[in-house]
């Protein structure tokens, strides 16, 4: 199913789950699951609420018990291991910092626990605080810390008990966007520096891809597809991933033609364009393309458009000014279609009017199609 | 008319008292008052039929006689276990209703604490003592059982009291420490639990110190009303069962010893003040933090 | 409007008395319970229009109460005889009788005699009999044979028998113990003697008392359960239970039983004079009366309310006293000062162990 974790010894695993299973009241959490993460790499699980990952994680926490399957960490089975006996350690959405304890006390509290002296867990908790760039704020109390400081008492708290898996609960959840941009770097720096082996969940997909080594992208208590972020943008290997990985236009429509990889499709409002097929399609099933705004290209004579590419036309709809993100809404000329253009840096298009009629092309093997009726949200 | 709260400081203070004027003076004539009454009559003494002169003898009294101070004494420890028996019953409960009960289940807890006070003290107390005493439920149920040989009696033990008055008092406590264990972030005890803390080390460094001030505020109130109760001691107690209220209630009303009564009850005063201090210095609370979780 | 509510409070307050009904319609009595039958009361309010209102008490109870207010707040109390001297030296919350205005024939010349004894300060009567009755011993005789108050303590009645820990019993055990505490009223360092003496009885005597009951209905229900076998009490309460269960018994003990007198005694700041008057001129009509000995279980003060008593209550009187009053005790006034002694006494036994 992916390349992370098939063929490797499992000796190299931080993390086996092998056919976990939750079945609540009225539905299954976590469905049949398996996968593995790689000993210092950082995993990402992306999905939509309600997918299950809050469930998962709190799995291999041992907060929850599954129903089926089995959970190993570093080698190790968990069955019947409590949370605090496990060697993983977890960041909580609101990150669960102790109010009635002062910072350094957080930090020192898993020490405590595990009966290091008081002498050497407070130098130990120094050290960690030291560490994420907190030395002066042992003595604080937690509600003086700002958002990111909190942040990184949250993960010294952990990482101070060495865990073999750090799990993080869409830890940025709570932060405003311009610190949520920063902590993803300091994250990543964090992960890199100390090594340890993160599972990281979250259902924002720019987290997920920025950050992680690896993600499975999970629906309906599944992955639905598992890998490097790379190969989930550009080669989605379900619809579901394809419109939940990335901005991506979605065109539903009809197989008219299929010449090798590469399928003709009618949409729906009667437009023509052409995909490359990710599985074996035949002409005629229903089918579901994706393309990605920044693989279409723009042009103000269907003679400037890349020799080669199907060309179309269309009418600007609307500008969608986001600096560097900035793009196009336009409607394909005959269909109606609403399609999405990313606008190029060069600010060559930065005078477009609305209501302006404009060309367009895409390469058709940058565009993938699935048969439709594939199980997706 | 300008604006209160534009004018100068003084003024907004002058309105604020006016507005409190009634309050403070119905506080002032109900409560102060009569206490300062009380407190002139537990300084005087009587001489002579309706000849009363200043004097220190009601206090002296209490000192002297190794009887008052006795009760005194054992009205206090008494109030102080019945208090930490009723927290020891009372928080589990109050967890149950917290944390593992939802909605109508915890609701539904909460109702049985409260069933109790749907009849009055008295009733309360008058069942008890018909569950309890020799000829009563519990004995006939324990010599059936074969636990006693003989029905024996339950009633007229200090153990009864206690049970009578951690019955009574149970509601109070349960209150602020629902409120306070509400509070409680959930994730807090699972963040504990998952760096490794057991059940009892995470009740000690974080359920307790979370849940202080409600604790505190419900010790308080509940070693107050213990303290001041009468009817509970007095109708379980046994024969030689002697609260400190009971004892003011006698020198008031069977010896027409208001004097000494007066001065009882500035002792009574005293001690449950001085033990609420004791209390929030030990607990490091603070009065108005506390107050607010009742 | 801060200055309006203030107004409305000292309104309510001082208001709180006019806005009631007529005085003169109204009866306000503090008394023991049983002792005003609703039957009385409703007899009454056809005669009179009065409406009685009754607090039901105790004598310390009845003093303190009217201690508090200085007289206020009843018409009509009705402590024992022997409490209404000592309460009037102390606290004057009593006023004399109007004698032009009480049908003095209607009551029993004895018991006038009595409180015109016991009730007089100063040359005024403060007191009229209303009922009277005894302490002696209430006994199950199937279980238990006493003959005396000192029976109470015999070892094998342990658990087994109560008293109320109030003065009478100090009486009681100071006649069983061959003095009589009355004739030394007089001498208060022979009086604490005798009440230190007592007070060491008591106390070894202690494990025999299952408890010390506050109220009638405790010490039936104690006797009635068969949780006691014995207690001193009061003969009224033994008669009953004997109408329950004839193996109960009241007894006059051999020290004798203690006689009490309660009286009518007008409140000093009583607002409804005359509906006293009305009251107990209209109570003591022998036709009345016997209702209210009825009520009671015990004789009026009324000439002629005996003949038309329940012949049972006679019958019961008559076995509980086959001589008469001959061992009877009857108790003077009490002089200031004793209660102190008596008190200190009370408390030590109560927190004997």
């Amino acid at each position: 199913m992916s390349a992370a974790g098939t063929g490797q010894d499992a000796a190299t695993h931080d993390l086996d789950v092998r056919g976990a299973v939750k079945r609540f009241a009225d539905h299954v959490a976590v469905d049949q699951l398996s996968f593995s993460v790689a000993r210092g790499s950082f995993f990402s699980i992306l999905g939509p609420s309600g997918c299950g990952k809050t469930t998962l994680l709190r799995m291999i926490a041992g907060f929850i018990q599954p129903d089926d399957g089995e959970i190993l960490i570093g080698g190790r089975s968990m069955a019947g291991v409590g949370p605090n006996r496990r060697p993983v350690n977890m960041v909580f959405q609101q990150l669960a910092l102790f109010p009635m304890m002062s910072v350094g006390d957080n930090v020192a509290f898993g020490l405590a626990r595990r009966g290091v002296a008081r002498a050497e867990r407070l130098r130990r908790a120094q050290a960690m605080l030291e560490r994420v760039g907190l030395g002066g704020a042992a003595r604080k109390k937690v509600d003086e810390l700002s958002g990111g400081q909190r942040q990184r008492v949250a993960i010294a708290r952990s990482l101070v008990l060495e865990p073999t898996l750090l799990l993080l609960d869409e830890p940025l959840g709570a932060l405003d966007l311009k610190l949520r941009e920063h902590m993803k770097i300091e994250l990543k720096q964090l992960q890199a520096a100390f090594g340890t082996t993160f599972v990281y969940i979250t259902h924002d997909q720019s987290e997920a891809l920025v950050l992680s080594d690896h993600v499975g992208v999970m629906n309906r208590g599944r992955f639905e597809q598992q890998g490097t972020p790379q190969q989930l943008y550009y080669e989605p290997a379900t619809p579901f991933v394809a419109g939940f990985v990335g901005a991506n236009n979605r065109i539903v429509g009809r197989a008219t033609g299929v010449a090798g990889a590469i399928v003709s499709i009618t949409s729906e409002q009667g437009w023509l364009i052409r995909a490359r097929s990710a599985t074996a399609i035949a002409a005629g099933t229903a089918v579901e393309a994706f393309v990605r705004p920044e693989v279409a290209v723009l042009a103000r004579a269907a003679a400037d458009l890349p020799a080669g590419q199907p060309a179309h036309g269309g009418e600007v709809e609307s500008l969608l000014f986001d600096g560097a993100n900035s793009a196009v809404l336009l409607r394909e000329r005959q269909s109606r279609v609403e399609f999405r253009i990313a606008l190029p840096q060069t600010g060559q298009f930065a005078d477009l009017r609305v209501g302006e009629p404009i060309h367009f092309s895409f390469d058709p093997a940058r565009a993938v199609c699935f048969p439709a009726g594939v199980a997706h949200a | 008319m300008p604006d209160a709260t534009s004018g100068p400081a003084w003024e907004r203070r002058l309105l604020l008292g006016l507005l409190l004027a009634p309050a403070l003076l119905w506080l002032f004539a109900l409560i102060v008052l009569p206490q300062i009454d009380l407190a002139l009559l537990s300084f005087r003494e009587r001489v002579a039929p309706r000849e009363y002169v200043a004097s220190l003898a009601q206090y002296r009294t209490f000192f002297a006689e190794p009887l008052y101070w006795h009760v005194f004494v054992r009205t206090a420890v008494m109030s102080l276990a019945a208090t930490l028996a009723t927290l020891l019953i009372a928080f589990p409960v109050a967890w149950t209703i917290a944390k593992l009960l939802r909605g109508r289940l915890s609701a539904l807890l909460f109702v049985v604490c409260l069933i109790p006070f749907w009849v009055s003290e008295t009733v309360r107390t008058l069942g008890w003592m018909i569950l309890l005493r020799e000829s009563g439920v519990l004995p006939a149920l324990l010599a059936h059982l074969g636990v006693t040989a003989a029905p024996v009696e339950l009633l007229y033990h200090d153990a009864t009291i206690l049970v009578g008055l951690v019955y009574t008092s149970l509601l109070f406590m349960v209150v602020p420490l629902v409120s306070s264990l509400e509070s409680l972030d959930n994730s807090l005890i699972e963040a504990a639990y998952d760096l490794g803390g057991s059940g009892w080390s995470i009740l000690r460094e974080i359920v307790i110190p979370h849940a202080a001030p409600g604790i505190t505020a419900g010790c308080i109130v509940v070693f107050m009303l213990m303290l001041g109760n009468y009817l509970t001691p007095t109708l379980l107690g046994g024969k030689s069962s002697q609260w400190f209220t009971e004892q003011i209630y006698t020198q008031f009303i069977v010896r027409f010893n208001w004097e000494q009564g007066a001065a009882f009850g500035f002792l009574l005063l005293a001690l449950s003040t001085s033990m609420v201090w004791l209390g929030l210095k030990l607990s490091g609370q603070r009065f108005g933090d506390v107050m607010r979780r009742t | 409007m801060q200055a309006v509510l203030p107004m409305l409070l000292a309104l309510a307050l001082l208001g709180g008395g006019a806005a009631r009904a007529d005085d003169s319609k109204r009866l306000r009595i503090i008394t023991w319970s049983d002792y005003v039958p609703a039957e009385v009361i409703a007899d009454f309010k056809k005669e009179t229009g009065i409406q009685a209102e009754v607090t039901l008490s105790n004598n310390e109870e009845i003093i303190s109460k009217l201690r508090a207010t200085g007289g206020a707040g009843f018409d009509l109390a009705q402590p024992s005889q022997d409490r209404i001297v000592g309460a009037q030296q102390e606290f004057r919350i009593y006023k004399p009788f109007d004698l032009s205005q009480v049908r003095l024939d209607q009551f029993m010349p004895d018991l006038l005699a009595t409180v015109r004894k016991n009730a007089t300060l100063d040359g005024k009567l403060y007191g009229l009999p209303y009922v009277w009755g005894a302490e002696g011993l209430v006994v199950n005789s199937k279980r238990a044979k006493l003959a005396d108050y000192g029976d109470l303590c015999r070892p094998e009645y342990k658990g087994k028998t109560s008293i109320r820990l109030r003065r009478p019993v100090l009486m009681a055990f100071a006649f069983a113990s061959g003095k009589d505490p009355f004739a030394l009223y007089g001498d208060i360092k022979a009086y604490s003697a005798l009440m230190e003496s007592v007070g060491r009885t008591l106390i070894a005597c202690k494990p025999n008392f299952r408890f010390f009951f506050d109220n009638k209905d405790q010490a039936l229900n104690g006797v009635r359960s068969g949780e006691l076998v014995a207690a001193m009490m009061w003969d009224s309460g033994g008669w009953a239970l004997n109408r329950e269960n004839p193996d109960i018994r009241f007894i006059n003990p051999k020290s004798g039983a203690i006689a009490w007198l309660d009286t009518f005694a007008l409140p000093a700041r009583g607002k409804n004079d005359a509906g006293a008057y009305a009251w107990i001129n209209f109570t003591m009509r022998p036709a009345i009366a016997a209702k209210i000995a009825k009520s009671i279980g015990n004789f009026t003060a009324s000439k002629g309310a005996d003949e038309l008593a329940d012949p049972r209550l006679k019958a019961q009187f008559k076995e509980s006293f086959p001589d008469g009053f001959r061992n009877v005790r009857w108790y003077p006034a009490i002089p200031a000062g004793l209660e102190e002694i008596e008190g200190k006494i009370l408390d030590r036994i109560k927190a004997a162990d």
